[in-house]
Parts: C-alpha cells; structure tokens; sequence
C-alpha cells in the first residue's frame, strides 16, 4: 500500500471485517424448508396438504404399531388383550414364522440348511456381481447350484456332484474333438459317429413311423375332429417313413462331412457322449460312491419346499437361467440364418403373447393330462420352465432392443479386425450391448421376482399362497390382514430395493464413455 | 409309453380321455401314500396347524381312507387344490381322492365324470348382514351388493335366489374365503354369502362378532361330500365304506375309546362285521379284515371327528342340526355293515 491518501482520508480500515453470519432466513433448516417447502402459494399448499395427511397417517398408524401384541396364540387372544384398542396383531408372525420364511412342510430340523444354502448364495453371487473380487472365486460361483441343490433338496451328496463330473467330461469330449486330435484321426472318428447318428435317425423316423399309424388307427375316424387327425397322423407317418434312409444318409454324411473344421461333429459327438453318460452311467456311479462313502441329507420333496424361501429359489433360479437364455435368443434373433431367426422370433412373440398365469395353469393342471400318470415331473421343474421361458423372451427383447443401439461401425470394425462370428460377438458386440441393457434386464429381474408369487394360484404355497391359503384360514388367524401381508411387502420390498440399487452402482461402474 | 402316446394323441384330437387308470387301488399300495385333494384352507374343515400338520375335518376323511387301505393315517400326502384347479387335479389323476368340502351335484356326477362317495357334511348357503342394516330377512336385499366367491356353487344359487325372488344384486366376485371377509368387514358389500357353516366359522373371529347377523334363509342344498374319478368302482367302493363306517360306529357306538374293547368281539353281529371279527367284508374290499378299525383308530367315529373339529365346542362351533345321526333326527345315515 502507498501512502498517497493519508493525507486526504481520515481512516483506512487495514484488517478485514470478520464475516457477519448470515441472515436467519437464508441458512439451515430454515434456508431448506424455505425454498424446498414454502417457495410459493402453490408449493406451500401442497406442503400444508401433504403435512396433514402424513398427520392422519401417522395418528392412525403409530398406534397400531406401538399398541402391536406380540406375544399371543390366536387372533382372539390379540382382541382380549387390545381390550378394544387400537392396535396389531404381530403375534401371528411369530406363531407362524417359519411358516412364512420356509413353508410349512419344510423339516423344521432342516432349517439351518436354507440358510447355509442362502448364505452361500451371496458368496457365490459376489464374484459375478463384483469385478473387484478375485476371478478364482467364480470357480465357486459355478459349484454352488450343485451344493445348494444338495443343501435344499437332500439326499445324496453324490447325485449332484456325479452330474457336475459328467458334465465336465463332456465339455472335455467336445474340446479333444474340435480341437485336440489330429485331423485324419478325426475323419475316421466323424465317420462312426455320422454312421452311428445316420442309422439311429432312420431307425427312430422308421419307429415314429409305426407309432403315428398305431395313434391314427386309435383315434379312428369317428366324427369329423378324429377323422381329420386320422388323416393328419397317416400324411405323417408316410413321410416319416418315406424319408427315414434318406434324412439318416444326409445327416449322417453332413455329420462326417464336418470333419475338416470339427465343428459339427464334435457338437454331436458331446451331446451324444452326454445322453449315454445321463441315462446309463449317472444312477450307477452315484449310487456306487454314495455306497462306498455315503453322505446323505434327509431328502425333501419339492412339494415341500413353501414360504420365502420358495421365491427366492424361483427368482434366483429363474434370472440366473433366463438371462443366458435371453442373450441366445436376442443373438438368434438378429442371426441371418432362416431357420434360428424363425424359431426364435416365433417362441418370443408366442411367449410374449401368452399371460404368465396361463403358462403357470398348463404346467400345473394341462401337463398332467399329457404325461403318463406314474410319471413323477417334479411340478417346481415345471414351473421353473415356464417362469424362465417367459423371462427369457422378455430379456431377449431388452438385449435386442441394446444390440439395436449398437453403431453399426462397431460391427463393421470388428469384421476389419478379422474376429469371427464368435470373436466379435464375445470381444465387442455383446459387452457393449449388455452394458446398455442393464437397466431393462434388472427390471425384467425385479419384476419376475415378484411374479413368483402367482405361483400361489396353481396353489402353491409360497409366501403369498402362505398367507392366504393356511394362515388366513387358520382357526387361529382367520381376519388377521394388514400384518402379514405388509411383513410379506417388506419382505419383497427389501430384495427388489437391493436388486435395484444394484444395478445403478454397476451403471455407474460401467460408465466408460465420459460425456 | 404307448398309453401316454396315445393319451397324448386323444387329448390333441380333442377327445377327454377318460379313466385313466383301473386300478388306484394297487397304485395307492405300491406308492405306500394316499393323494388327498384338500382346500388351501377352510377353517375347521381342512387347515394345517401351527406345526405344519394337516388338521380338519375334511382331513380326517383322507387319513381314514389311508389307514383303511395302507393301515396309517399318516400315510398322505395332502395336495392343495383351489376352486379352480380341484376337478383337473382329480381327472388328470394327481390325487386319488378329493376331500374339499364340494358340493354333490347333478352336473360335477355325470358331466365331469365323478363319483361322489357320500356325503359328509350337509350344508346350506346363507347371508351374513351387518346388525346395522336393519334386515331381517334376505328378501329385503333389493340392490345390495354381494361378496360372493367365484368359481363355487355358491355363485350360481345366488343368481337364482335373487332371480326366482325378482329382486335386484350386483355381485362382487372374490377369490377366497379370507379376501370375502376382508371385503365384507371393509364395506366393499352389504352382504357376504357363502355356506352357512363357513359364515358361523369367520364370524366368530370377528373383532365384534355381535354386531353381524346371520339371516334365516337357507337358500340352497350344499350336500358337501368326498369324492373320486369314474371308472375305478373298486377304489370308489372302498372309499365310500371307509365314509360309512365312520357313521356306521357313531350310531353302534363305537368310539376310539372303546375300539379295543370292542374288536375282541361283542354280541352285536354287526359290530362284530364292522370291525371284522366276523365275516368277510375286509376281503371283498381287497383290503385286511381289520379295515375299518384302522380307519376309526386315526381319530375315532364320525360324531367324535365333528366335534374335535368343528363341534361346539371349538371356536368354530357348529351344531349338528342336520348333521346328526338320523336315530337324533339328523340325515346322517349309513346303509348296513352285512
């Protein structure tokens, strides 16, 4: 500073004022409820609105909550001690919860299996919803359907574990013969296996033959329907029978024909390696070294399993499966062959076009009449068909919708860099596209979550089927309502809540463009 | 797999395969286990208890059978069935019996191919009001609206009550009994109708169950009985004497307490039939001598399974009114053990 002033100005401040506070209106809380709340005629209205009805809502509900009886044997006994207040019934939840967390049929002595299966649910979960977490844990991830399977269902620990071997043996028949063994050796291994496969579709198309004119000639040709399903099964089984040689040399020789690449061959060599193992080598092995070392569960019938943990199970099974599914179709969807892109736009839209209660009825009451009646189709395996048939097609649709989105130099580019089909598909186009669809996936997930509770239609009983079929008609809890079905929202409420929040944290994650 | 071929085939051409087994008999023994079709839940009638175990008396009628034919009450394995699904579970051959309060009528008999063995509880359909409303009898329900669930007998007597009487309702369809009340307790309809017995049972857990009344009409017959697919007359016998023995000791005062005692022999020949120290009627079932000693053994005889389950005494509380052994002026009435 210069003195230049001193002479013309009597003061000059040399420190700075300390800073007054700001005024009481335009700080804190009352800052925030100013303009949050009060910022106008209309806002301050719907505040004044809104205060009173969360007023009511709260003279009327905590009441409810703080007077709730926790400790009674019946709804009766609820009122007796109420003496006419206002108040819940929080008793049938402790009466009945195991109930409504396991299923009413559900060993009691088996709990802790449930809950060790659902613990190692989310160690299993974890690698393959965090990429942070160390890459040999998904070694884990694909272990665990196999011991959660042991863990509900039971039994012997060797059934599963026999399935888990067989399968590995032939993913490792595929790799020895797509890419392992020399290429003469494989033409003479593509020979006996398109001879064997050539001879075997003849046999059956000629067995299918002989089956379809012994259905024809049952249903006669009384009344017009039968008659034109007489004639509908005769035109089949003549062209059954006329092109059985000629379908088996042509398979036969396409199969021997694939030998140069391995292509084929080693997809038919696997999937019939993989028949012979199931139907003939699993029942043996297992029950062999469940012999020798017998671990054991005391096994459950599906039919037991009930409550909660009935929809976790469909809703965990159901999303882990229909998402692969959905990739398959949306990619065979978009494919340039006829015949996959048929298939797969023909089962979404029939899929898409059906309500998921009607598929629930056939799988619970139609089916029964198709299959033999000592057939034991095990009726969870039904309905966890059809809930992953319908989610799949759905998630087919969001996964096309971002394949769609997809510039179309991104295809191109990956053709530049000569990637094939597989490549690109893995490398580029599918990263990118699931990326985009992550948030139509988990909706699809959040809302098949909940669907699992229809299953309480084809009287199952999950938590809402729990709730109103045995506790609602109970003797003890008949009229008992707002305090089991908001404990079953809450239930809900917490899983779908998590799943959502979820996938925002991946989104953000995932967000490598930068804009 | 020819058979399931060719049912497969009938069904598709559009022709109800029926029958589809002979002999239930010889599968309910080898599977070891009785299918029983029961309600998802009726208070008193078929509910499972706080510890997950099948309780009522539509239950008891399963457990009789089963320990009439496999020698254990236990021996069931109890198949949920709503209003909807109870007739395919039972012709597709899911469930050997059906035990879920249903009412006996002309069309599910000869039309949906069903044999209805008996009947084990006589019911009618009545109307619940609440006090308030000031009426005192059903014909003064002009325009009320009616809970009433889909899908049951219950719905079609109503359409003629109201029609016969040429007055006007507007139905308010519910799925199940629980979702009835709620409604009704709500005021979301003046009236809630079901069968008189279901309306004493919810009544009573209501929070002021003075403050509702039951009106005197009996509008309909719900003759409410067990019952089996056509075409196994065996199986349907066995099931429909298990049912008869059952009444047959309330009225030979045969208890469960007694039952020991009794099956040593009596002087009473058809005591003696019943619990098959005499004669042969076990053998012309298929089934062991001691039958029908097994089947009282579960939970005694017909009159001491009503009040375990929905008899005075319960909070159900029901009395036998027509349901009595017709020597009481009941209807309850079984043909003779010879």
């Amino acid at each position: 500073m210069s003195d230049t002033h001193a002479q013309t100005v009597a003061f000059v401040r040399e420190t700075q004022i300390p800073p007054s506070p700001p005024p009481v209106t335009e700080a804190g809380a009352v800052k925030w409820v100013r303009e949050n709340l009060f910022s106008g005629v209309f806002n301050t209205v719907l505040t004044l609105v809104a205060i009173y009805f969360v007023a009511r809502f709260a003279v009327f509900v905590f009441p409810w909550f703080y007077n709730g009886v926790w400790e009674a044997s019946s709804r009766k006994e609820c009122l007796d001690i109420l003496d006419g207040a206002t108040g819940a019934c929080f008793a049938v939840l402790v009466d009945r919860w195991d109930h409504l967390v396991f299923g009413f049929k559900y060993p009691p002595d088996g709990y802790w299996r449930i809950l060790v299966a659902f613990i190692l649910l989310v160690v299993a979960a974890a690698p393959a919803l965090f990429a942070s977490l160390p890459r040999k844990l998904l070694f884990f991830t694909a272990f665990y359907p196999f011991l959660a399977f042991w863990l509900i269902w039971g039994g012997s620990l060797w059934f599963p574990l026999t399935i888990l071997g067989l399968i590995i043996a032939t993913v490792l028949v595929f790799r020895l013969i797509s890419a392992q063994i020399p290429v003469n050796f494989r033409q003479i291994v593509s020979a006996v296996i398109g001879g064997i496969c050539g001879i075997g579709l003849a046999y059956l198309l000629f067995i299918g033959a002989k089956e379809l004119v012994f259905i024809a000639n049952s249903v006669g040709t009384e009344g017009a329907i039968a008659t034109i399903a007489y004639g509908v099964f005769w035109v089949m089984a003549v062209f059954a029978f006329v092109f059985c040689v000629p379908m088996g040399i042509f398979v036969g020789y396409a199969i021997y024909n694939s030998f140069e690449d391995g292509g084929l061959v080693s997809i038919v060599a696997s999937l019939l390696f993989a028949y012979v193992a199931f139907s003939f080598l699993l029942a043996p092995i297992w029950m062999a070294l469940n012999s020798v070392v017998p671990i054991e569960l005391e096994a459950v019938a599906s039919r037991d399993m009930g409550g909660f943990m009935l929809n976790m199970l469909l809703g965990t099974i159901c999303v882990s499966l229909s998402v692969p599914l959905g990739i398959l179709l949306a990619l065979g969807r978009q494919s340039p062959m006829p015949l996959i892109k048929g298939v797969c736009v023909v089962f979404i839209e029939f899929i898409r076009g059906v309500p998921l209660i009607t598929l629930l009825f056939v799988a619970n009451v139609m089916l029964a009449y198709f299959l033999p009646p000592e057939s034991n189709f095990d009726l969870i395996l039904r309905v966890i068909i059809m809930i992953t048939l319908f989610s799949a097609a759905y998630i087919a649709e969001v996964i096309r919708g971002g394949l769609a989105a997809l510039p179309k130099g991104q295809y191109e580019a990956a053709d530049s860099l000569g990637l094939n089909y597989n490549q690109a598909t893995r490398l580029i186009i599918l990263p990118q596209a699931l990326k985009i669809s992550i948030p139509g996936i988990v909706n699809v997930a959040v809302g098949l979550f909940k669907d699992t509770t229809l299953v309480s239609i084809i009287s199952m009983f999950d938590l809402v089927g729990m709730i109103r079929g045995p506790i609602q008609n109970s003797t003890e809890w008949t009229s008992v309502y707002w305090e089991v079905y908001g404990f079953g929202a809450l239930l809900f409420f917490v899983v779908c809540y998590s799943i959502s929040q979820y996938s925002q944290w991946l989104e953000r994650q995932l967000n490598t463009s930068h804009h | 797999m020819k058979k399931s071929v060719f049912l497969g085939a009938l069904t598709v051409a559009g022709i109800v395969a029926g029958g589809a087994s002979a002999a239930t008999l010889d599968e309910v023994k080898a599977r070891g286990k009785l299918n029983c079709g029961v309600t998802t839940g009726v208070p008193g009638f078929a509910e499972p208890d706080a510890s997950g175990v099948w309780q009522g008396f539509d239950v008891a009628v399963c457990r009789a059978v089963a320990a009439a034919v496999l020698g254990d009450g236990n021996a069931v394995e109890f198949v949920p069935t709503t209003g909807k699904t109870r007739f395919t579970a039972l012709a597709s051959g899911e469930i050997d019996l059906l035990a879920r309060n249903t009412t006996w009528t002309f069309s599910r008999d000869v039309d949906l191919k069903f044999e209805f063995i008996g009947v084990n509880y006589y019911d009618g359909q009545g109307f619940m009001v609440p006090k308030e409303l000031g009426v005192a009898s059903a014909k003064d329900l002009d325009g009320a609206t009616v809970c009433i669930q889909t899908g049951t007998t219950t719905e079609l007597n109503l359409a003629d009550f109201f029609r016969a009487n040429n007055i006007s309702y507007e139905p308010v369809p519910i799925e199940t009994g629980a979702e009835a009340v709620q409604q009704y307790i709500a005021g979301a309809c003046d009236v809630y109708t079901t069968d008189a017995s279901a309306l004493a049972a919810q009544r009573a857990n209501f929070e002021d169950p003075t403050a509702h009344v039951l009106l005197p009409e009996i509008i309909s017959k719900e003759p409410l009985g067990p019952l089996v697919r056509h075409g196994d007359n065996e199986w349907a016998d066995i099931a429909r004497w298990t049912l008869n023995a059952l009444i047959s000791a309330e009225e030979l005062n045969v208890t469960s307490v007694n039952l020991e005692e009794l099956s040593a022999g009596t002087e009473n020949p058809e005591i003696n039939r019943l619990l098959g120290t005499e004669g042969e009627l076990g053998s012309m079932l298929g089934l062991d001598a001691g039958w029908a000693k097994a089947a009282l053994g579960v939970a005694g005889n017909y009159g001491e399974i009503f009040e375990q389950n929905i008899g005075a005494a319960t909070p159900i509380g029901l009395a036998r009114g027509l349901n009595a052994q017709w020597t009481d002026g009941g209807l309850i009435y079984s043909p003779p053990f010879r």
